[in-house]
């Protein structure tokens, strides 16, 4: 492999072992995925080419109509309290007084734990029955308001989301921290002369500013709350019920518990053009060529 | 440092509409502290659970630790064998992070410096990789790991953790060996230096930085991730750390503090961590997605 010979085979050598473990392990199972989604099929016996009969069947049947629904639901809540949390977060600790910094070690603790991590503490030690946010509720005469969080169905969508909340928020705190150091001081120097008080610097600068790190973040937590999985497995398994059966977890449950291997991988490929149409699609109404000089910025 | 010191300065000189600046705004802090007890305070009440007694979790303070606190859930989760699943985990980490890393590398070497046709056309694939999310692929996945024989294997973790790792990897080693300046690889053009030559002893030293990054994210991942395990395992003996204590719910069942401690456990290598090197951690989880 000497320099000046053929780049064409020295750059396929060295892309050569990153390439076949990708399109291998990555690449070629997505697209298997769509190859099986045509089967009937459970894993175990010969699998029998049904045409379009599960895609039919996904969109009929009123389960994954239902989690598709309850996705649509964690992802436009999931975007309406971490989006002005991680915002204002981000701005604060985007300042460089010190006690900034030391509350912000704190804030990023999240980041570090798996989801499981964070599943069993707030499943088990929170959120239970006797857990310790009950515990504070009755402490303070606000007994009343104690509830089985995850155990109710009509409460345990909105524990997860705020657990997820919990989990996701410092990550996009530290997007929003960089994008606020990154504007300019003069700007709020001469905010400050012409006599604009905290709030006013706020929304007339600090937030059109920021607007590029809005759409990152956004894209970011829309298509990733389409793979919400591991908390809610954790937490409640997709229960009480249905309450929290999200799409992931759907697709787990019917490949993997219930064997329909061909309907499971129909809802993967949904879940996968949902993402890659949601990407697109906001990419596109935000301006894509922005984003991409935003990206590649690093 | 020197940031801080111009705001101040900047705030001095900006001293005559004093009306219209609130000096000591409580509303920051305000906010900060709230923030701080939402976000820290799970992690603490895990902590203080862990040392008490199984008998003393329910009386327990909402605040204090225990007075007489115990080791004993740290004893009975290493006397259930967490030690095994740590290393468990270290293992697939390891290996998978070592190949992730190597193989990106010569990867984004080809892509940023040799800028043929095809490194061109693999960019784009393995950006393309960046929008498939995982559990899309799990299924052929799995079908794939079962019929290669590495179903229920560590080994078999490994391969499908390579591939999700290698787009973020390739995309931020591509962008950090793309501003190496020319100047220094005419040099070695000219000493007759190969590419393989050019790559350990020009490119590998000058990328330490963006490799440290690459490490750190990809370890962060690989350690916490609980997909693949749940799938493409099923024995106790080869259970990951999170897989391990999904399992330790069921079975601890009312024992809280006993599965705090082993959360705590599980998290304690990546709190080390954190301590010695928070500002590349931190730099690690963000890299992919600008600033």
């Amino acid at each position: 492999m000497s320099g000046r010979s053929s780049g064409w085979a020295a750059s396929s050598a060295l892309l050569l072992p990153a390439a076949a473990f990708f399109l291998a392990f990555a690449l070629g199972p997505m697209a298997a995925a769509v190859y099986i989604s045509f089967l009937d099929w459970d894993g175990v016996s010969a699998p029998r080419w049904i045409g379009l009969g599960n895609w039919a069947h996904a969109f009929t049947d009123s389960l994954t109509l239902r989690s598709l629904f309850l996705t649509a639901q964690v992802m436009i809540l999931s975007w309406a309290i971490q989006t002005p949390v991680s915002l204002l977060l981000g701005v604060f600790l985007a300042g460089y007084q010190r006690y900034r910094a030391v509350l912000g070690a704190f804030y990023f603790l999240p980041l570090l734990f798996s989801a499981v991590a964070i599943g069993l503490i707030w499943s088990s030690s929170m959120l239970s029955a006797d857990g310790a946010l009950n515990t504070f509720l009755r402490s303070v005469g606000l007994g009343f308001a104690a509830q089985d969080w995850l155990g109710d169905p009509d409460l345990a969508l909105y524990a997860v989301i705020a657990v997820i909340a919990w989990q996701f928020i410092p990550f996009h705190t530290l997007l929003y921290q960089a994008g606020a150091r990154q504007i300019p001081r003069v700007l709020y120097e001469a905010a400050r002369i012409d006599g604009a008080g905290t709030l006013q610097q706020f929304f007339y600068i600090t937030l059109p500013q920021l607007k590029y790190t809005v759409v990152t973040s956004t894209v970011l937590i829309l298509t990733g709350s389409l793979t919400y999985f591991d908390v809610i497995y954790v937490m409640t398994g997709g229960g009480p019920g249905f309450a929290t059966r999200v799409l992931p977890l759907h697709m787990y449950i019917t490949a993997f518990q219930n064997a329909q291997i061909g309907y499971g991988s129909a809802i993967a490929v949904i879940l996968a053009v949902a993402g890659v149409a949601l990407s697109l699609f906001l990419l596109r109404v935000t301006g894509f060529g922005r984003m991409e000089s935003q990206a590649e910025g690093l | 440092m020197v940031a801080a010191g111009r705001s101040a300065r900047a705030e001095r000189a900006a001293k005559p509409p004093r009306a219209g600046r609130l000096r000591a705004n409580p509303a920051p802090l305000l906010l900060g502290l709230v923030w701080f007890v939402v976000a820290f305070y799970p992690v603490y009440y895990m902590f203080i659970t862990s040392l008490r007694t199984q008998a003393g979790f329910l009386s327990g303070s909402l605040w204090m630790p225990p007075s007489n606190p115990t080791l004993e859930n740290y004893a009975g989760v290493i006397e259930d064998g967490i030690g095994l699943y740590f290393l468990n985990s270290a293992f697939v980490t390891a290996v998978s992070v070592a190949l992730i890393v190597a193989v990106s590398f010569l990867a984004a070497y080809a892509i940023a410096r040799i800028r043929s046709g095809v490194a061109r056309a693999a960019f784009k694939v393995f950006l393309l990789g960046l929008a498939i999310p995982l559990q899309a692929a799990i299924i052929p996945i799995y079908v794939l790991i079962v019929h290669i024989g590495l179903y229920d294997t560590l080994y078999g973790l490994i391969p499908p953790q390579v591939a999700f790792g290698i787009p973020l990897t390739v995309l931020i080693l591509v962008n950090f060996i793309r501003d190496i300046p020319n100047e220094l690889y005419d040099s070695m053009v000219l000493d007759g230096s190969g590419h393989l030559r050019m790559m350990w002893n020009l490119v590998l030293p000058l990328s330490r930085p963006a490799l440290i990054t690459v490490v750190i994210y990809n370890a962060l991942q690989v350690w916490n991730n609980f997909l693949f395990p749940l799938i493409l395992t099923q024995s106790s003996n080869i259970q990951t750390l999170p897989l391990a204590l999904q399992q330790f719910q069921g079975q601890y069942g009312v024992n809280v503090p006993g599965l705090m401690a082993a959360v705590f456990l599980s998290v304690l290598p990546v709190m080390v961590l954190y301590l010695i090197a928070r500002r590349q951690l931190l730099g690690g989880l963000t890299a992919g997605f600008g600033k």
